[in-house]
């Protein structure tokens, strides 16, 4: 029997905002333990919260990117639970009237392009954080409490876990691209719940679900769908029924377990905030947004593709996230080599990043250095080769290249009697080498360059060096 | 309006109260009494009167995005009742 996924997703975003949602405590991530903390985010007693305005505007923002509606009218609502990262015993979001609803986004997977729905959008605040360091108890630090989030919630549209993941990247940029989230994966600025069920080919309605909360990373995403559709597999192969529940993901293990600890059926019991008064966006505000709106992700790249003429390749590489874009352009308008400058972003700097476990986002050289370091080599004062040398030797010192250039030496020899004078010797050297050209064994000529460059120390420049090679060569034959 | 030990004992878990099976019993009519009250609302026709979302008649009230001075962490934790390395203190949570 073949069995079909069917995946829907919620995914938490962190605003970008300066305060917090309710109050104007900073959210700044990685602070010392409840130093960013104020009555109102602390949950005392007879304070009033207010809402921020760039939370309404963000929220917008991203609804709009998502091709949805914005709701005319919407309101805050508090949802009632227990636990000790909330301190008000209530986490305040927004229920039945949310912010955004009915949006889409298309995602191509193997060449296949489809529509995702996206059902609604709401805006919350993010709970605290708890450690689990002390022997005797759990530790609770406030900062993260009241930090703005949306709530981005898909229909059960995905189909594989591949779709997944394309899809939650695609919302990743989209949100980096339109500033309404820096989208920092390892400080948990986006998180993913997923709700996963199988069912027979060809039939329509849906198997029942279960739910994995808070995975922090793309890897744990497609990795925690594979493994749970497949454990659904097996036990409906063995007749099993699948239960309703909220499971576990350990990205350690790479195993998903149930979380049977007593767990009762949700009752949030929602009711209206009363401390907020309802949100009413005007159409003038909507359009504002739409029109302040930047470029996103699909246009940009059709845009590198006409406008700069780089295959789709590389425009969808560079495109792929709003830090890599910004790099490439501020690069090209120094330098108006758009194909050399993908190439050495897409070739060169992954590796160099890689080494230093470290993102574009923190890449220690500024577009202008690429560009000088391209400059140089197109104006033969180092070769390709020597740039390599040179890029790594700037990701180290953040010298500029020129410096870097005349430290070591690197510039390629102009000097073309000395060049002559190796080249006379190595061709001297190799008689063996000589004798097979005048066979006709063209790869020779390889052979000799490569001792040239090597006696060089790369300096060299490579068309020259060839010149000069044959020349000398003939001469021998001659 | 009639209750029964469950309706009880669920409000009062989700309200994370404890009673002993004779608070409880008495319970059973103190909570009904109060629904029944609540349940004159309901001889009221409110099928053209449209959900009352805020009591106020007031909309949009929003802050700016800048920042302002927090409480120390000692002032944060003044009224904790346990507190360890900055940070509130509570019973083990398993996760």
């Amino acid at each position: 029997m073949e069995y079909e996924m069917v995946i829907g997703m919620e995914i938490h975003v962190e605003l970008g905002t300066k305060t917090k949602i309710f109050c104007s405590c900073p959210t700044k991530f990685g602070q010392e333990e409840n130093t960013h903390t104020c009555p109102v985010c602390l949950g005392m007693p007879g304070v009033l919260p207010v809402l921020n305005e760039k939370v309404v505007e963000y929220a917008t923002r991203a609804g709009l990117a998502l091709n949805c509606e914005i709701a005319h009218f919407s309101k805050m609502d508090r949802k009632n639970y227990f636990y000790p990262d909330l301190p008000k015993a209530y986490q305040t979001s927004q229920f039945d009237l949310p912010i955004c609803t009915g949006g889409v986004v298309e995602i191509e997977v193997d060449g296949v392009k489809k529509d995702i729905g996206i059902t609604r959008i709401h805006i919350e605040e993010d709970a605290g954080k708890l450690l689990h360091e002390s022997a005797d108890g759990t530790l609770v630090d406030v900062n993260r409490c009241g930090v703005p989030l949306v709530e981005i919630v898909t229909e059960p549209d995905l189909r594989s876990a591949e779709e997944a993941r394309t899809f939650a990247e695609k919302v990743r940029n989209i949100m980096e691209y339109t500033g309404v989230s820096d989208c920092k994966m390892q400080e948990g600025s986006m998180r993913f719940d997923v709700n996963i069920s199988m069912r027979e080919k060809g039939v329509t309605v849906l198997g029942t679900r279960t739910e994995m909360k808070n995975l922090n990373s793309f890897r744990a995403l497609i990795r925690a769908v594979q493994y749970e559709s497949k454990r659904q597999i097996i036990e409906l192969k063995k007749g099993h029924e699948i239960v309703q529940e909220t499971r576990k993901w350990d990205d350690t293990k790479g195993v998903s377990s149930s979380l049977r600890s007593k767990e009762e059926a949700q009752d949030y019991r929602y009711f209206p905030e009363p401390d907020l008064v309802p949100i009413v966006i005007e159409k003038e505000y909507i359009e504002k947004i739409k029109r302040e709106l930047p470029e996103l992700p699909e246009a940009k790249k059709q845009r590198y593709i006409d406008e700069y003429k780089l295959p789709e390749y590389d425009a969808g590489v560079l495109t792929a996230t709003g830090v890599t874009a910004r790099f490439f352009e501020e690069a090209v308008l120094l330098y108006d080599e758009p194909k050399q400058i993908s190439n050495w972003i897409m070739v060169e700097i992954p590796p160099l990043l890689k080494e230093k476990e470290i993102t574009m986002e923190n890449i220690p050289i500024a577009p202008v250095q690429l560009a000088e370091l391209l400059k140089l080599v197109k104006e033969n004062v180092i070769n390709g080769t020597s740039g390599k040398e040179v890029l790594k030797e700037m990701f180290n010192t953040g010298k500029n290249p020129g410096e870097i250039v005349k430290e070591k030496g690197l510039a390629q020899m102009s000097d073309t009697a000395e060049l002559e004078a190796i080249i006379e010797k190595i061709v001297a050297d190799n008689p063996k080498s000589v004798e097979d050209i005048g066979t006709g064994n063209e790869k020779a000529y390889g052979f000799l360059t490569g001792k040239v460059m090597k006696e060089t120390k790369g300096k060299a420049n490579p068309q020259v060096a060839n010149k000069i090679i044959r020349e000398v060569v003939a001469k021998h034959l001659g | 309006m009639s209750l029964t030990r469950e309706d009880v004992t669920y409000v009062a878990n989700l309200a994370r109260l404890e009673f002993t099976p004779d608070e409880v019993t008495a319970l059973i009519d103190k909570m009904g009494a109060v629904l029944d009250y609540a349940e004159t609302l309901s001889e009221l026709d409110t099928s053209t009167v449209k959900a009352t979302e805020h009591v106020l008649a007031v909309q949009n009230v929003f802050r700016e995005d800048v920042p302002k001075p927090c409480l120390s962490n000692e002032q944060a934790l003044a009224n904790a009742p346990e507190s360890e390395a900055g940070c509130f203190k509570v019973p083990r949570v398993m996760e």
